[in-house]
């Protein structure tokens, strides 16, 4: 049952539209001068790159909380985000201003060593209880060596251009960008959808989904890809953009029979529409530095995060 | 076919376990806390690796059988089932079609009759009560089919009357052709409900096992409970008088 995947295509299809037209200057193909190449070059590559940047987080959400069977579960929170950040970070080191590529490479080499050790350290076992921890430990370490190259920042600009890196944004991204990440996330997606299976199968825990034929290993080999693709090639072209993968599952869950399965496309539908509204609503607001897109979306989020909590303890009370 | 578990140990937990289960009748396992019944009944599952021994279905080891065929010939119910997420109760049977890889609305809908579920067959899971529930559950596994049936104290949980309701469904079962093992604790359903006893005793031993008037007799409860214990009643009837 995906009865909310053809509402949120229109809504997406309405949003895009508005997206490319808004900004600093409202494009009128009649009377703004090089309405074209505005168009092509700046407002339609951030378009589409914020489709693929929520879509990944979405879906990699929905998968996320599918797996720990816990709805308060963000993808961001298991290891590969920071660990991706971390690899970006270390490309200012290495003279990231040398080559556009570096950037992305380093952040999508840190997202692989993220991966690399939550599959390691949970090993087939495939239980909760240490992925969530070796994946805390991860986020925990990469976290701390980021600080660390903060403070021993070469210089004081260098130290600025991280920071700012950090708070993620779709500010100034390219085609390039987009052929970076568009691919790699579309297979993250293909690999998320992949466990759906055995994550219904989850719904009954572990000892009876296993014995349903589920293998816990494989179920987690592919949810590690997948989210590895989705969030590295996220943070890589966009940096930290939090609470997407927790907010949109959620949102979405009531309009779907809250199987799993059926909740990861829809996910990664809302996760571009919520990208891509809070992206082109970012550009718009009169501020005189633009806001970026992390820090918005942690405002956005931070509060619902809260309001979640209190709607489930007054379920529990 | 026949189940059989062939000298299967497990450190600290099981000794030596042989056991033969056989298809069309109710067998129960039971035992005092910690003497390993529901290891025994994950290991007939194939849930869990002994350190030695094997289960054998017919003549196949389980560990030797890929894990989609074993799911089709083996239903395992865990205790006290709880859904992580909130589904219909007709998509939570639909996930006994997982062996099987297809959602086979037939004998979803045919699981859901034989348990009197229709009714709540589009209900979220959450608002059924906990005899509801277990129904629904028990309905999960038989949507697959399987040649076996596993439960791990499926009674536990409800009032006199729904577990009379769930046994009259877990007879019907095994009255259909199908292997049923039951993890029980109270004697006396163990003793008027099951064909077959296998009691295990502390450190994970089998004590006895055979027909529950053997498997069960006072002087069986003695040893194994450490309990003065008297049955009263009929064939059938039968209460338990601890002292």
């Amino acid at each position: 049952m995906n009865r909310p995947i053809p509402l949120l295509l229109v809504l997406i299809a309405i949003a895009f539209t508005l997206s490319l037209l808004a900004g600093r200057v409202w494009l009128d193909f009649g009377t703004t001068p090089n309405a074209m190449v505005i168009l092509a070059e700046l407002r339609l590559p951030r378009a589409v790159l914020a489709l693929i940047v929520g879509g990944g987080l979405g879906a990699a959400g929905a998968a996320m909380q599918g797996f720990l069977r816990n709805p308060l579960a963000d993808p961001g929170l298991f290891g590969i985000a920071p660990m991706a950040a971390l690899g970006a970070v270390a490309s200012f080191w290495f003279g990231y201003s040398a080559s556009a590529w570096l950037l992305p490479l380093f952040s999508l080499v840190g997202a692989g060593v993220g991966m690399a050790l939550l599959a390691l350290i949970a090993g087939r076992t495939g239980g909760i209880a240490l992925f969530t921890l070796a994946g805390l430990m991860i986020a925990s370490l990469a976290g701390t060596l980021t600080s660390l190259a903060i403070s021993m920042a070469p210089n004081a600009f260098a130290m600025s251009e991280i920071v700012t890196w950090l708070m993620g944004a779709l500010t100034d991204r390219s085609w390039r960008e987009v052929w970076i990440a568009a691919p790699l996330t579309l297979v993250g997606i293909a690999c998320l959808t992949m466990t759906g299976r055995g994550l219904d199968a989850l719904i009954l825990g572990d000892a009876a989904a296993r014995s349903l034929g589920m293998r816990p290993a494989v179920v987690q080999a592919w949810l590690i890809a997948g989210i590895g693709l989705t969030v590295g090639s996220g943070v890589a072209v966009a940096g930290i953009v939090g609470f997407v993968g927790l907010i949109v599952p959620h949102l979405v869950r009531p309009f779907t029979d809250r199987r799993p399965s059926s909740l990861i496309v829809p996910s990664a539908l809302a996760g571009a529409l919520l990208v891509l509204v809070a992206d082109s609503a970012v550009r718009v607001l009169p501020f005189v530095t633009e806001l970026r897109l992390g820090i918005a979306l942690s405002l956005i989020g931070a509060p619902f995060f809260l309001w979640l909590l209190l709607r489930m303890r007054r379920g529990l009370a | 076919m026949i189940l059989r578990a062939k000298n299967l140990s497990l450190a600290g937990r099981l000794d030596g376990v042989s056991a033969v289960f056989e298809p069309g009748r109710i067998t129960a396992i039971c035992g005092p806390n910690g003497a390993g019944k529901s290891t025994l009944l994950s290991a007939l599952a194939a849930l869990i690796t002994p350190d030695s021994g094997e289960v054998l279905l017919g003549e196949t080891p389980l560990a030797a059988m890929p894990p989609q065929l074993r799911a089709q010939k083996i239903g395992y119910l865990p205790q006290n089932g709880e859904a992580a997420w909130d589904v219909a109760v007709r998509s939570l049977v639909a996930l006994g079609r997982m062996p099987y890889r297809d959602e086979a609305p037939g004998m979803v809908e045919q699981a859901m009759i034989a348990l009197d579920l229709q009714a709540f067959a589009d209900r979220p899971i959450s608002t059924l009560s906990g005899g509801e529930k277990a129904r629904a559950f028990l309905a999960r596994v038989l949507a697959g089919q399987p040649e076996w049936l596993l439960a791990d104290e499926p009674l536990a949980a409800l009032d006199l009357g729904h577990q009379l309701t769930l046994l009259r469904h877990l007879r019907r079962v095994a009255e259909g052709g199908a292997g049923v093992v039951l993890v029980l604790h109270d004697l006396a359903l163990a003793m008027n409900h099951a064909d077959y006893l296998v009691v295990l005793s502390d450190g994970g031993r089998v004590a006895a096992s055979g027909k529950p008037e053997v498997a069960l007799s006072e002087e069986i409860i003695r040893q194994v409970w450490a309990v003065e214990a008297q049955w009263i009643g009929k064939p059938g009837a039968r209460a338990l008088i601890a002292r």
